[in-house]
């Protein structure tokens, strides 16, 4: 043996679970880390105060009424595609195509915009405009279901690349539709006659959105806690062998689950196009579709877990790019900000389930967080 | 032998599992060169997490490990190689597309010189009486096969120590016999071996010492010749226990499930059953014999609606007399024809539990459709994994803890327990209780007789031959998907039955 008899500086365990609130401790002390960190590097790299710098991220969010109504928007339309992509995900049906099926949903709702308006009142084109974006989103969720169910393709590439042909037939539609000629833009559909645009609820533009999110999630929730279906897919995603098993048709069930998944995506559409945006752009989701896939994944797909974790990562987003603005950085760093304090929630999931025992010791947890 | 310094001594080695699961509490054991020491104790006592530390697979968190006198650090399964340790695992760690040359010079250091290699193999091979050819594709090999692979892989690492957990359970009495003679010539070349095995009939003719572990805790060690089964299985369990398996006589039995003609090929067009015909009486025991993957589980899952079958029928048969066919419906469809057909498949967590779901959830797999309402109704359920965990003992802290973190015996009480509970009028059982312990087999079996006095035709497809002879009332013996022969239990011979598994018809071959 020529290797030093040594014994290895650590070596990695598996932990019991751990209670919930020791859980969020460790994931509220990660975000604390990474803070500081980012607060170190900004130091490093831009002189500035980190207060400062904290200040403006905290401002991002809540600094004024209107930016705290537009955090709101932008959490609700975050948590309403996050849960649409979690029953597949609890299904262990890797549905990346959010970003597409809501697009659908876009389209769907501008196309009934635009070729509507002078046919129908204004509450039958909303009602044809939410029917359509529900029907755009559950067919773009159904093929790649249909796929898998009758030949087991593989869903991940497939609904990546059904995002793609969303984005070009957007591209296609927003040349078709273009206003004023030539501009290659849709611009603001229907801005005079405002047809087709949801109605203001309490004086707030933004307020609809949100109770639209509230009611949605409660309704996941329920869905998958409690009813039959939520069973069945729980039990599809666990094991097929064990779903025939007991009899549940596995096809059906991964085609009825992708069908909620994309009709969910079709009503984020719906509420982006409809709502609060009113026109149609190939950027109109501007990624919340994988962001998504994000949300669903550190609230372990738990509805209410989700509206926390939208909010975490809009207000990375929105803080970061407020700073950005503030210290005039390059829109780069809010990225590299975002990043390390993924990486630190990320990373402390690891020590939650995990934890390191040093050599010669005898440690419990305290050493875990390095 | 005790002035002899041991081949490998482990002192107070301890290793826990998340905060409370003691594996392995301060354990000490010897080995010694020339000797086949027995590993012994309940599932979950500690046996392979002990012997994974030999291996290198864990890395043990107290404790010293002494090879020939010598402190060593065995931090890698390479560590253990470099130690001269090797184990055989219950699962082999074979690459199925590589030949038996290939797979044991894998990650090997040096040259690939695949010609030395074969010719090394050879020499083994001839040293202590195997029969590999080191040219054939693992896939092309049965278990036994594959398993005299994983020995010579070990071997030509230059292993002085062998550890094989569980060996014989996939192998006929007949392979068990050459495995053992092998041993034996091993043992005689001056070889440590550790075996770890439930079977008591082979603890006593192949060992030298056995070694019994209690839950994670060495209790002690004897000498084989001066012990017996009974002895063995007190000190495993701690307490005096009965090794008896009652075989009641059928109460009026009636034919209840017939199955003619049945055959079966798989989606790459294997055939696994061929023209399978046989009687299912109520009250009674089928047991059905075999060599593992010769059928047996295609056989349950036709019966089940699982398996699509290509020809032949299944037909259930009513009080009356009436006769249903089951051919092409699914358990759903079975379920609504109001046959109570019960089933504890082989892979419990993979197909009859979501290992992931708690004690609740499982039972209510059977339970959910129940009812208009597009929610479930948990509460039968709940009460219902009640029931279970008080009648059958299952050790679990509690109604929501996921199945799969309880023991195998455990996990197929709660099975068992879920199936038995629908009162089934067809139960089939796949080894039910394979990789349980003493204790937890005889609850099992218990279980499954007191169906049989309720009436039901229970199908019990088994492996260990010494059970299979004392609780079924006929064997039906399967060779390569067919009927090789059916038995009376009673009067059955475990070298007659041994001959059916290999060979159809059995007797006719024997000569040969």
């Amino acid at each position: 043996m020529s290797k030093p008899e040594k014994k290895p500086l650590f070596h990695i365990v598996k932990r019991a679970p751990m209670p919930w609130w020791k859980a969020w401790l460790y994931r509220g002390l990660s975000i604390v880390l990474a803070m500081i960190l980012c607060a170190v590097i900004s130091l490093i790299m831009t002189g500035q105060n980190p207060v400062q710098i904290f200040t403006s991220i905290f401002n991002g969010t809540f600094g004024s009424p209107r930016k705290m109504w537009a955090t709101g928007q932008n959490v609700a339309m975050l948590l309403v595609i996050s849960l649409a992509v979690t029953p597949a995900f609890q299904m262990r049906f890797w549905n990346i195509g959010g970003e597409g099926q809501a697009l659908m949903g876009c389209l769907a709702s501008a196309a009934c915009m635009i070729t509507l308006k002078s046919v129908l009142p204004n509450w039958a084109v909303i009602c044809a405009m939410l029917a359509a974006s529900i029907i755009a989103g559950a067919v773009w969720g159904l093929i790649p279901a249909f796929f898998k169910a009758k030949w087991n393709t593989n869903e991940t590439l497939f609904t990546l690349m059904m995002n793609y042909i969303a984005t070009q037939l957007v591209a296609f539609f927003c040349v078709f539709w273009e206003s004023p000629k030539g501009s290659g833009n849709i611009g603001v559909i229907n801005q005079s006659s405002n047809i087709g645009w949801l109605p203001v609820v309490g004086g707030q533009k933004y307020l609809l959105s949100i109770l639209i999110a509230a009611v949605l999630c409660t309704g996941m929730y329920f869905y998958l806690r409690f009813s039959k279906h939520g069973y069945e897919l729980t039990v599809v995603g666990e094991s097929e062998k064990t779903a025939r098993y007991v009899g549940i048709k596995v096809d059906r069930v991964i085609m009825r689950t992708m069908i909620l998944s994309g009709a969910m995506c079709g009503i984020a559409g719906f509420m982006l196009t409809g709502g609060t945006d009113h026109t149609l752009t190939t950027t109109l989701v501007d990624g919340r579709g994988f962001t998504a896939v994000m949300v669903s994944w550190l609230a372990k797909f738990n509805p209410v877990w989700m509206i926390l974790a939208s909010f975490l990562l809009v207000f990375l987003d929105r803080g970061a790019s407020e700073m950005a603005q503030k210290c005039k950085l390059n829109s780069s760093f809010a990225d590299i900000l975002t990043g390390i304090i993924l990486f630190f929630i990320i990373g402390g999931e690891f020590f939650i389930n995990y934890r390191l025992c040093m050599r010669h010791s005898e440690t419990k947890e305290g050493i875990a967080h390095v | 032998m005790e002035t002899k310094t041991p081949a490998v001594s482990m002192r107070g080695i301890t290793k826990v599992f998340g905060r409370n699961v003691v594996a392995n509490d301060h354990v000490n054991l010897d080995i010694y060169k020339g000797e086949i020491l027995a590993l012994l104790g309940e599932n979950g006592s500690g046996k392979t997490t002990l012997m994974n530390m030999l291996a290198g697979i864990y890395f043990p968190d107290e404790g010293q490990i002494l090879i020939d006198g010598k402190p060593v650090v065995i931090r890698s399964p390479r560590d253990a190689f470099d130690h001269h340790i090797g184990m055989i695992h219950q699962h082999f760690k074979l690459v199925d597309l590589l030949t038996a040359a290939e797979n044991i010079v894998l990650g090997l250091d040096g040259k690939l010189d695949l010609k030395a290699a074969s010719a090394k193999i050879r020499e083994i091979c001839s040293k202590f009486g195997f029969d590999v050819d080191p040219a054939q594709k693992i896939y092309d090999m049965s278990v036994s096969q594959k398993q005299t692979v994983e020995i010579v892989k070990a071997l030509y690492r230059g292993a002085d120590i062998l550890i094989l957990d569980e060996p014989t359970a996939v192998l006929t009495p007949q392979e068990t016999d050459k495995l053992f003679a092998v041993l034996r010539s091993m043992k005689e070349s001056g070889k440590a071996i550790i075996i770890i095995t439930h079977k008591m009939q082979e603890v006593l003719s192949l060992s030298d010492r056995v070694a019994v572990l209690r839950s994670g805790q060495f209790v002690g060690d004897l000498v084989t010749k001066d012990t017996d089964a009974q002895e063995m299985t007190d000190m495993m369990v701690g307490h005096s226990v009965t090794l008896n398996i009652e075989r009641p006589e059928p109460v009026n039995p009636k034919p209840r499930l017939e199955v003619r003609d049945l055959t079966v090929r798989t989606e790459d067009g294997i055939l696994k059953l061929d023209h399978v015909s046989f009687t299912a009486n109520s009250g009674e025991i089928l047991g059905i014999a075999g060599i593992s993957g010769c059928g047996q589980k295609e056989l349950l899952e036709a019966i089940a609606g699982l398996q699509h079958t290509q020809e032949g029928e299944v037909n259930y048969i009513e009080d009356d007399g009436r006769k249903e066919s089951l051919i092409g419906k699914d358990p759903l469809k079975i379920a609504e024809m109001g046959v109570v057909l019960s089933f504890v498949p082989e892979d419990r967590l993979g197909m009859g539990l979501v290992g992931n779901m708690d004690l609740t959830d499982n039972m209510m797999l059977r339970s959910f459709r129940k009812g208009r309402s597009i929610f479930t109704d948990r509460k039968t359920p709940r009460n219902v994994a009640q029931n279970v965990i008080h009648d059958l003992e299952v050790n679990t802290p509690g109604l929501n803890t996921p199945v799969r973190r309880l023991s195998g015996g455990n996990v197929q009480k709660v099975l068992v327990g879920r199936e038995i509970n629908a009162s089934p009028t067809v139960l089939l059982t796949a080894y039910a209780v394979r990789g349980l312990d003493i204790n937890s087999s005889y609850t099992i079996y218990d279980l499954i007789n007191r169906q049989k006095k309720d009436g039901v035709a229970v199908i019990y497809v088994g492996e260990d031959l010494d059970v299979l002879l004392e609780i079924a009332d006929r064997i039906l013996v399967i060779c390569d998907g067919k009927v090789s022969g059916i038995l009376d239990g009673r009067t059955a011979d475990k070298r007659e039955v041994g001959m059916l598994m290999t060979h159809i018809g059995g007797k006719a071959n024997e000569q040969a």
